[in-house]
C-alpha cells in the first residue's frame, strides 16, 4: 500500500447519507468524524447528504439504507451501511487497518 | 358508508374478477413461484394506468435492473421508455450492484428507500406504484425485522400518498404458505397469488385472489394466458354471466327433416352438441349447418381443429357443398387450427378474437373434443364453459361436434361438462342390424321446444344426409348396445301401455 513505499497516503473521499436530523444520524456523523480525524489526520473529505432534501442523488447513487458511507475514493469503492457504532467494522470497511497497524 | 374503492387495473380479466379491480389507496401482494409472471403483472399494472387512464407511474425494482426491464417488457410492445421519456413513467432502481461491497455496521433503516419512492411518485404526479419484487431486499440486508418493518412503513407511506400498489414476491411453492419472509403479514391486507403448475406435464397459469379487506371479490382459481402483443389476460370462467336475452327466432340447421325433429329448426342462439363416433356423421353435420346459415344469408364461421382445409373442401364437395365458393363469397371463414400449437387458454383468447373479428351469426366447431388432448381434465372444462359461454353471449347459434370414445355411443368427456350448458344435444350412433351398419340420430334435448323422441335412420349420398324413418325394432341404441326386437314383442309394449 502508499505506506510501504513511502509515497504520501492518497485522501480519502467520503460521502454520508442520513435521513433528516435523527438521533441515529447524529450518532453516525459524530462518529465518523471522530474516525477520520483519528485515523486520517486531515487528508479526508466528507460530505453529508440528507437524502430528504436531495432524493435524486440518493437515487443516482441507488442508496437503500440510512445511515450509508460511500468511500468514494481511494477505489475500490465501498459502502457501510448503519450508524457506525460497531468502529472495527468501519475501519475495515474505509481500509484504515493499514495506517494504524502498518507492520514496519 | 365508507367502502372501499376498486381502482381498474386496465388488465383484461383481472377487473372481473376483482369486480372492479384493486382496492384504490392500497397495497396489493401479488404472490407467486419463479416465472408466475410477476414482473409482467406489474409492468402491466403501470403500461395500463398510462395508456387507457392517463395515470402515471412508478416502477420500484428490487430484482431487475431498469434496463432488463425495458427489454423484457418491450417484447409486448410496451414502449416503457418512450413512456419515461414522456414524463408518464419513472424508475427507482433498488436492483442489487455486483461488484460492490456493503458492509453493515450498526443500526439502519431504509429511510433513503422510502425517500426515493416518495420523491418518484411526487415529482411524477403518479397514481400507481409497481413494486417489484421485495425477496432479493432480503438477501442485500442482513437484518429481516428490520426489512420488514421498514416495507411496512413503505406501504404506510404510499397509502400516505394515496397511490394503489402492486408489490410482488416470491413463493417456494404454488400451493403453500404465502410468501417468503412472512411480509405479507403486515405490508399487505390484500393477496393475490399468481400459479404456475405442472400437471400432466403441462403448465397451467393460474390467478386467485387470496383477500381484500374489506370488500368483495371472485373466488377460486382462474386460468390466464401470456399473449405476445398484449401481456397478461385473465379467463373469468366462473365469472361470466348468464344475462344474455332470449329469442323465440328459429334458424335452419341445413336440414329438413332435421327441423322438424326439433320442432322447427335450432333457436338462434343456442348451442348445439352433436355428438357421435368418428365416422358417424359429424363433419357432415357441420357442412349442412354451414350451408344451411349461408342459404339463410347468414355468415358462418367455422373453426376445424381436425382436419385440413383442403380436406374439408374435398369432403364437402363430396356431399353436394361448394365451401370454396361461399368463403370467396364472403359468407363462411373456415378457420383450420392445429390444437397442440398452443395451450386451450391461447385458443380460447384466439377463438373469441376471431368470433369478434368476423362477427357471425353461426359458428361451428368440428371437433371440440380434438382439444381435450392438449390440456388437462380441468383446464378443457373450463375451456369449454368458457367457450359455451362466448357463444351464448354473442347471441348466435353454436354447434360443437364430440367424438365419442366407443363406436357404439357411450359419452365422452366434453358431453359430460358441456350437456349442462346446450340447449340441444343430438346423437348420432351406428347401429347394427342383421349383420349390417346403419346409422342413426335423435334429438336428445331440445330447451324450451317440442322435439321429436324417436331415433331415425339416416344415410349420406352425393348430395348429403337424408333423414328417413324410425328404427322400430330396435332397442339400446343410445346405450352403445343395439338388439333387435320382434315386432310382436313391440306391439306387446304398447298394449300394455294403452291397458294400464
Amino acid at each position: 500500500m502508499v505506506d510501504s513505499n513511502g509515497a504520501e497516503p492518497k485522501k480519502v473521499v467520503l460521502k454520508l447519507y442520513v435521513t433528516g436530523r435523527t438521533p441515529r444520524s447524529d450518532r453516525a456523523i459524530e462518529t465518523l468524524q471522530d474516525i477520520c480525524k483519528g485515523e486520517l489526520e486531515g487528508l479526508f473529505e466528507l460530505s453529508v447528504v440528507d437524502v430528504l432534501e436531495n432524493p435524486q442523488l440518493a437515487e443516482d447513487e441507488k442508496i437503500l439504507a440510512t445511515p450509508t458511507v460511500v468511500k468514494e475514493l481511494p477505489p475500490p469503492i465501498r459502502r457501510i451501511i448503519g450508524d457506525l457504532s460497531d468502529s472495527e467494522k468501519v475501519l475495515l470497511g474505509l481500509d484504515l487497518h493499514h495506517h494504524k497497524k502498518a507492520p514496519q | 358508508m365508507d367502502l372501499v374503492e376498486k381502482h381498474p387495473t386496465g388488465i383484461d380479466g383481472l377487473d372481473h374478477i376483482a369486480q372492479g379491480g384493486l382496492p384504490t389507496g392500497r397495497t396489493t401482494l401479488f404472490s407467486g413461484t419463479a416465472g408466475s409472471a410477476k414482473t409482467i403483472i406489474a409492468g402491466q399494472y403501470l403500461i395500463e394506468g398510462i395508456q387507457q387512464f392517463q395515470e402515471r407511474g412508478v416502477f420500484v425494482t428490487f430484482e431487475e435492473s431498469p434496463d432488463d426491464i425495458r427489454k423484457n417488457l418491450a417484447s409486448f410492445g410496451w414502449d416503457v421508455a418512450g413512456h419515461e421519456a414522456d414524463g408518464n413513467l419513472a424508475f427507482v432502481d433498488a436492483s442489487p450492484s455486483f461488484g460492490l461491497e456493503t458492509i453493515v455496521a450498526g443500526s439502519y433503516d431504509l429511510g433513503a428507500l422510502v425517500a426515493r419512492i416518495e420523491h418518484a411518485v411526487k415529482s411524477i404526479g403518479a397514481r400507481r406504484v409497481a413494486i417489484d419484487s421485495i425477496g432479493p431486499i432480503f438477501s442485500q440486508l442482513p437484518d429481516a425485522h428490520v426489512v420488514r418493518s421498514e416495507l411496512l412503513r413503505v406501504s404506510q407511506v404510499l397509502k400516505r400518498l394515496g397511490v394503489t400498489t402492486v408489490m410482488t414476491a416470491e413463493r417456494t411453492e404454488d400451493y403453500g404458505e404465502i410468501a417468503r419472509y412472512g411480509v405479507e403479514e403486515f405490508v399487505s391486507d390484500n393477496v393475490i397469488i399468481l400459479r404456475n403448475v405442472l400437471e400432466d406435464e403441462k403448465r397451467r397459469r393460474t390467478i386467485e385472489i387470496l383477500k381484500f379487506r374489506g370488500t368483495s371479490h371472485g373466488k377460486g382459481e382462474y386460468p390466464f394466458t401470456i399473449l405476445p402483443n398484449r401481456g397478461i389476460e385473465v379467463i373469468p370462467l366462473s365469472a361470466i354471466e348468464l344475462t344474455q336475452s332470449s329469442s323465440d327466432n328459429r334458424v335452419p340447421s341445413g336440414i329438413q327433416e332435421l327441423d322438424a325433429m326439433c320442432g322447427g329448426g335450432f333457436f338462434r342462439d343456442s348451442v348445439i352438441l352433436v355428438s357421435g363416433a368418428t365416422g358417424a356423421g359429424k363433419t357432415l353435420m357441420v357442412t349442412e349447418f354451414l350451408k344451411g346459415g349461408v342459404e339463410n344469408g347468414e355468415r358462418c364461421l367455422l373453426f376445424a381443429f381436425e382436419e385440413s382445409r383442403g380436406q374439408l373442401f374435398r369432403n364437402a364437395t363430396g356431399w353436394g357443398v361448394d365451401l370454396e365458393s361461399m368463403e370467396r363469397a364472403d359468407m363462411l371463414r373456415v378457420d383450420v387450427c392445429y390444437p397442440e400449437i398452443m395451450s386451450l387458454e391461447d385458443h380460447l383468447v384466439r377463438m373469441k378474437e376471431v368470433l369478434e373479428d368476423y362477427k357471425p351469426q353461426r359458428v361451428a366447431i368440428d371437433s371440440l373434443s380434438a382439444l381435450e388432448r392438449v390440456s388437462t381434465l380441468k383446464g378443457y372444462r373450463e375451456f369449454v364453459l368458457g367457450l359455451a359461454a362466448t357463444i351464448k353471449q354473442r347471441e348466435i347459434a353454436g354447434l360443437c361436434t364430440s367424438t365419442t370414445p366407443s363406436l357404439t355411443g357411450g359419452s365422452s368427456v366434453t358431453e359430460a361438462h358441456i350437456s349442462t350448458i346446450t340447449d340441444t344435444i343430438i346423437v348420432m350412433r351406428y347401429v347394427e342390424m342383421f349383420g349390417e351398419i346403419r346409422r342413426g340420430l335423435a334429438v336428445l334435448k331440445m330447451r324450451g321446444s317440442y322435439h321429436e323422441k324417436v331415433i331415425r335412420e339416416f344415410t349420406i349420398d352425393g348430395s348429403g344426409m337424408h333423414i328417413g324413418k324410425t328404427f322400430r325394432n330396435v332397442v339400446g341404441i343410445l346405450a352403445g348396445q343395439p338388439q333387435n326386437v320382434s315386432t310382436d314383442e313391440l306391439e306387446r309394449i304398447h298394449q300394455m301401455f294403452e291397458a294400464s
